[in-house]
């Protein structure tokens, strides 16, 4: 750590200093200016438009989670049986069958990492209009979480695939995908664009006693 | 490092547009970067080697430079090309039951959504997820990087190729399939007998590689030597 001289909180900030940043690399200009002529981004001081995104990709995601849950993620063909299990099932399955930790993982990955991020994710986009909510470090540190752990969410749709390609031997045993699969997948990539739209600038603002306003 | 705390009217006045005329103030907006994640102003100076710089009030790391990082990203990032090449034609995983076997390449997994209709759109993104992706960002970091480290000018549309493989970052899941893997065998294991393929372990080995490489990319430093060495007007 090189920091020396830090001021008392909060420090100053881009805005305060008539600039704008930016996000991608760190450089900054004077505020109004429109795009960074370094790497080329789009700048605003402040992305509040950020959070209709937030909202409507958040929405799909969660609108595509249902029918992901609902329908079969596997198809499981046996000599003569055929078993459809959904996600839930797939892991009390193997629970059943003693792999405990297993099934953890894929209960942990495809149901709560999931619904906490659509959870954090929603209150993230709402506490930024009510300034007296959660302690902005707190907020920050579950925004880093969710942008770090919504990705793991994916690992159920990679096991269905390696499934698919790997157990098909004719008539003795054959795996197919569900039509929950695609709908899992497409959750897990508009919650991620969910939490990719954020501007986490916004947390840090209400922090200050500062209106969020544009 | 230190923060700096200057009158706001006088950087932005100073600075209407384009018409900066007062040089040792723009020398002074050169120096100075935000914390993309909360915004704070500080001033950059090169920390000493392997320090790294670190936003006082969101921890985000800001500067992490390493000597000689550029030559060794590359090299990390040509190994992973190379590793993902053989990974993904090479069998994966195979299964014995019953005296049926069958084995599956990272290139069957991907194409296991072939069913048609919906499904293929899920096999093309499977696809790029676990190989076309982490090649690509490899390719760029390739291209934009070699002529840097030998202290060339930058390729043409290098600052283009550096944002997209950032941009890719989070959507390169290599290391998720390798963990997806794990819990594939399990499941399969009451139904057949499983074995690891050359290309597992390839598999694995470029998971560490990607993490190594993604340790040593240091972004401020990447874009200012992009900007020192960008083509003059």
């Amino acid at each position: 750590m090189a920091l020396s001289g830090r001021i008392a909180t909060p420090p100053l900030t881009a805005r305060e200093s008539g600039l704008v940043a930016c996000t991608r690399c760190t450089k900054v200009w004077p505020l109004g200016t429109e795009s960074c002529a370094r790497c080329g981004s789009t700048l605003v001081s402040r992305d509040y438009r950020s959070l209709q995104r937030v909202w409507a990709w958040l929405t799909v995601g969660i609108l595509c989670y249902i029918p992901a849950n609902l329908y079969p993620m596997l198809e499981t063909r046996m000599l003569f049986t055929t078993q459809r299990s959904t996600i839930v099932e797939g892991a009390l399955d193997l629970a059943a069958h003693g792999a405990v930790g297993i099934a953890l993982i894929i209960f942990v990955a495809s149901v709560l990492i999931p619904v906490g991020k659509f959870i954090a994710v929603g209150w993230l986009a709402y506490s930024v209009s009510k300034p007296l909510s959660m302690e902005p470090h707190r907020r920050h540190k579950l925004y880093e979480l969710v942008e770090f752990i919504g990705r793991w969410s994916m690992i159920d749709v990679f096991v269905v695939a390696i499934m698919s390609a790997l157990v098909q031997l004719n008539v003795a045993a054959a795996i197919h995908p569900g039509p929950a699969a695609i709908t899992f997948a497409l959750s897990v990539i508009f919650t991620m664009l969910a939490a990719q739209s954020f501007d986490p600038r916004m947390i840090w603002d209400t922090q200050d006693g500062r209106p969020p306003s544009e | 490092m230190r923060i700096v705390a200057r009158p706001s009217a006088r950087l932005s006045d100073a600075t209407g547009g384009h018409g900066i005329t007062d040089a040792r103030q723009t020398d002074e907006i050169e120096d100075l970067i935000a914390c993309p994640q909360c915004d704070a102003l500080y001033v950059a100076r090169t920390p000493e080697n392997n320090m790294r710089v670190v936003c006082s009030r969101c921890h985000t790391v800001l500067i992490a430079p390493r000597q000689g990082a550029f030559l060794r990203v590359i090299a990390l990032a040509v190994t992973v090309t190379i590793l993902m090449v053989g990974a993904t034609f090479f069998p994966f995983l195979q299964v014995h039951v019953q005296g049926l076997s069958n084995s599956a390449s990272v290139f069957d997994a991907a194409l296991a959504f072939m069913d048609g209709g919906w499904m293929l759109a899920l096999s093309v993104a499977t696809a790029a997820l676990i190989v076309f992706i982490p090649v690509l960002r490899s390719l760029l970091v390739i291209y934009v990087l070699t002529p840097l480290a030998f202290n060339r000018r930058a390729l043409p549309g290098a600052r283009r190729a550096f944002r997209w493989a950032e941009d890719l970052r989070p959507w390169s899941m290599a290391e998720i399939f390798v963990i997806g893997c794990a819990v594939a065998l399990v499941k399969v294991a009451d139904l057949a007998q499983v074995d690891y393929g050359p290309a597992f372990w390839m598999f694995a080995a470029l998971v560490v590689v990607t993490v190594f490489q993604d340790g040593m990319m240091d972004r401020w430093t990447i874009w200012r030597s992009l900007d020192a060495s960008r083509p003059r007007r």
